[in-house]
């Protein structure tokens, strides 16, 4: 059942290119995915390209993928290891989201990060108290780590 | 089956309620039989004889599965009757409220939309669930389709091929243990499966582990019902006594599986110690505070290399073992420049040293009275520990009895009962004595120690005939005087735990710590509370 489910999605993806983000297979395992998300215009991120992987566990979709960056992101809600603070991925998961769904979720997160919910109290702070300093590194690590 | 096997041991276990019952055997040998087959009226006799009213005695009832689902099932109907909604949407609607009928009600009536919506119902209303073909169909998430392909949907109308749906409810249930809120599959369809659509859609087992799980959620939402911890009891006991009243009452409830314990805070009966007090006390055994404590009042640190010094004798010129350092134990300073006038040594402890040594002393003085008390509480523990052992043994003894003495089963229960007196009371010795630690002096602690000493000695003696060898146990003479012990045991105990928790209610001890969690606390007797 993944494995049709899978394909079906990787089809629908191709058939959107206007899409701000990109997602398939790496090699020959349907199950393990890669994928980028542009940096949103409106955002520090903006111009860069940050991939992430993406593992299916076997009985998806009644269990969300397991979703992180690969590149470093300067974010409260993101942390070092590219792990992800996001409740769709969790307890708010439903079987009839999709990747595609997903990726355009943490692109939104990008833009608006949930502060009050961080997995990086430190950022949030700055995010709270000095958003200045925060656009500047954030913009900093983009340049860096996403060009 | 079980339940059976569970009456005969609550049977057995009431003893110590009721220590009168077992002083004529012969008589009530013929009757004892009974309880095999009818536990009822036996063990409401007990019940109402016990009920002499003593004062840690509080009322308490005890549900089986059965009576769990009956009380739920009643007020489903309740509510489905008053207000015209299917049994379904009373049970969602009844867990929304906790199980508050009339709260439930109220609402209801005030703005039935509002609440529909927040427990998770729909405003309409179709007939049964059912499965479906449907022409044309594509689930959206296995992206199955086919001509003969059955789905369901419930009232919101996302509709998922029966698979999907079965698949999602397993991963629910099994995975998560969710049963009173697992929502329709969709992205942010807030809609409540019933447990009709679900018992449509799965397998038995699974149904029986949903209901389950229900039940499991109708006894945490109640604040007067609470699970019995006892391993693979399913019953749950219901008690009024409230959280803020735990500083008057210890309030032990058992279980017909014969397990008891405190419903304030599950732990094992810990008569006549007070929930909070047992917290600290067991959170006192269980760090490392005393040891400080032994370190402190024992040792010194070496000046030099700080390496920590146990005095076991000898003078106060030190040398460290480790570093060589030479200082004096007295004033900690180097022992060459002492020389020959370690005269100055004693002046300096006298402007300084004296509180030092009051603070050592002070601290060996406390070190001393836990450990007097932990003790005897532990020794009580490990009693304990021993007696569930020996009431294995005192099966194979029976047995054994029987066949050398020519005794029937009815005649050796006595060692039973004698078994069962041992290890309660030897469970209230032992948190008497972490009660004691808290408590301040006064008159009311001598009453309590001259009432915790009887016990102790009965205990002790009671112990001492209950281990001898099976060839002494079979003469009559020991056989009446563990009888008469066994008694006399569970009235020092009743005796005791009732003074105690009469005491507790009125207000009248005064503890050395400040009880918790509760207003005004307990020091100053009861004029401050309420």
């Amino acid at each position: 059942m993944a494995l049709k489910r899978i394909t079906n999605e990787l089809a629908d993806l191709g058939r959107d290119p206007t899409f701000s983000c990109t997602a398939g297979p790496v090699g020959d395992n349907m199950f393990q995915w890669q994928a980028t998300i542009m940096g949103p215009s409106d955002s520090p991120y903006s111009d860069g390209v940050f991939f992430l992987n993406i593992a299916f566990p076997n009985d998806y979709p009644f269990k969300p993928p397991r979703i992180s960056f690969s590149t470093p992101v300067f974010h409260p809600n993101i942390n070092a290891d590219g792990g992800i603070c996001l409740d769709i991925l969790r307890e708010s998961w439903s079987p009839v989201l999709t990747v595609s769904k997903l990726l355009l979720s943490i692109s939104s997160m990008l833009t608006d990060p949930n502060p009050d919910d961080p997995l990086m109290p430190d950022i949030a702070y700055m995010y709270h108290t000095d958003r200045a300093k925060y656009d500047a590194i954030a913009r900093e690590w983009t340049r860096k780590y996403a060009n | 089956m079980d339940s059976e096997d569970d009456f005969m041991s609550a049977v057995s276990s009431e003893d110590d309620i009721l220590p009168d019952d077992s002083d004529n055997d012969d008589m009530s040998g013929a009757e004892d039989f009974d309880f095999d087959d009818e536990p009822d009226p036996d063990l409401g006799m007990e019940k109402s004889i016990s009920h002499k009213r003593v004062a840690y005695d509080i009322s308490f009832k005890v549900y089986q599965p059965g009576d769990i689902q009956k009380q739920q099932d009643d007020l489903i109907n309740e509510v489905n009757m008053i207000l015209d909604i299917s049994k379904e949407e009373a049970a969602i609607l009844l867990r929304y409220f906790r199980w508050n009928k009339e709260r439930l009600i109220e609402d209801y009536m005030d703005r039935s939309r509002q609440v529909l919506e927040a427990a998770g119902l729909a405003q309409t209303t179709v007939g049964p669930p059912k499965l479906e073909v449907i022409p044309g169909f594509v689930c959206d998430i296995c992206c199955e389709e086919g001509d003969g392909l059955q789905s369901f949907s419930i009232k919101c109308g996302h509709r998922y091929c029966v698979d999907c749906y079965r698949h999602y409810l397993s991963q629910k249930i099994k995975e998560e243990g969710e049963a009173a809120r697992i929502q329709c599959p969709s992205d942010g369809c807030n809609l409540i499966i019933d447990a009709r659509s679900l018992d449509l859609l799965v397998t038995p087992t699974l149904r029986d582990r949903y209901h389950q799980l229900l039940n499991r959620t109708y006894v945490e939402d109640k604040e007067t019902l609470k699970w019995c911890p006892a391993p693979d009891c399913q019953n749950a006991i219901e008690c009024g006594v409230k959280k803020k009243d735990l500083d008057k009452v210890v309030p032990t409830v058992s279980c017909l599986c014969s397990h008891r314990f405190c419903f304030g805070c599950i732990l094992n009966d810990h008569q006549p110690a007070p929930c909070d007090l047992v917290k600290r006390w067991l959170k006192k055994c269980a760090d490392d505070s005393e040891t400080a404590n032994w370190i402190s009042a024992n040792t010194k640190e070496c000046p030099k290399c700080n390496s920590t010094i146990e005095k076991n004798g000898g003078c106060n010129h030190m040398t460290c073992r480790k570093c060589k350092h030479e200082f004096c134990w007295m004033c900690m300073g180097l022992w060459s420049e002492h020389g020959t006038s370690w005269y100055s040594c004693n002046r300096f402890e006298e402007r300084s040293g004296t509180e030092a040594r009051d603070a050592q002393a002070k601290s060996r003085v406390s070190l001393e009275r836990y450990l007097h008390y932990y003790n005897r509480y532990a020794n009580h523990d490990q009693s304990a520990r021993l007696d569930r052992d020996i009431y294995h043994k005192t099966e194979r003894k029976m047995v054994q009895l029987q066949k050398e003495s020519g005794m029937s089963w009815i005649e050796v229960q006595y060692l039973n009962s004698a078994s069962q007196a041992l290890q309660t009371c030897r469970q209230t010795l032992m948190w008497t004595y972490a009660f004691a630690f808290y408590l301040a002096r006064n008159n009311q602690t001598e009453i309590f120690e001259d009432n915790q000493k009887d016990l102790e000695m009965a205990v002790e003696a009671l112990s001492e005939m209950f281990e001898k060898p099976v060839t002494d146990l079979a003469d009559p003479q020991l056989k009446v005087e563990i009888m008469d012990k066994t008694t006399y045991c569970n009235k020092r105990r009743i005796i005791l735990l009732d003074d105690t928790a009469q005491n507790l209610a009125d207000g009248r001890w005064t503890f050395n710590v400040e009880l918790s969690g509760v207003l005004g606390g307990n020091n100053g007797g009861p004029s401050n509370k309420r």
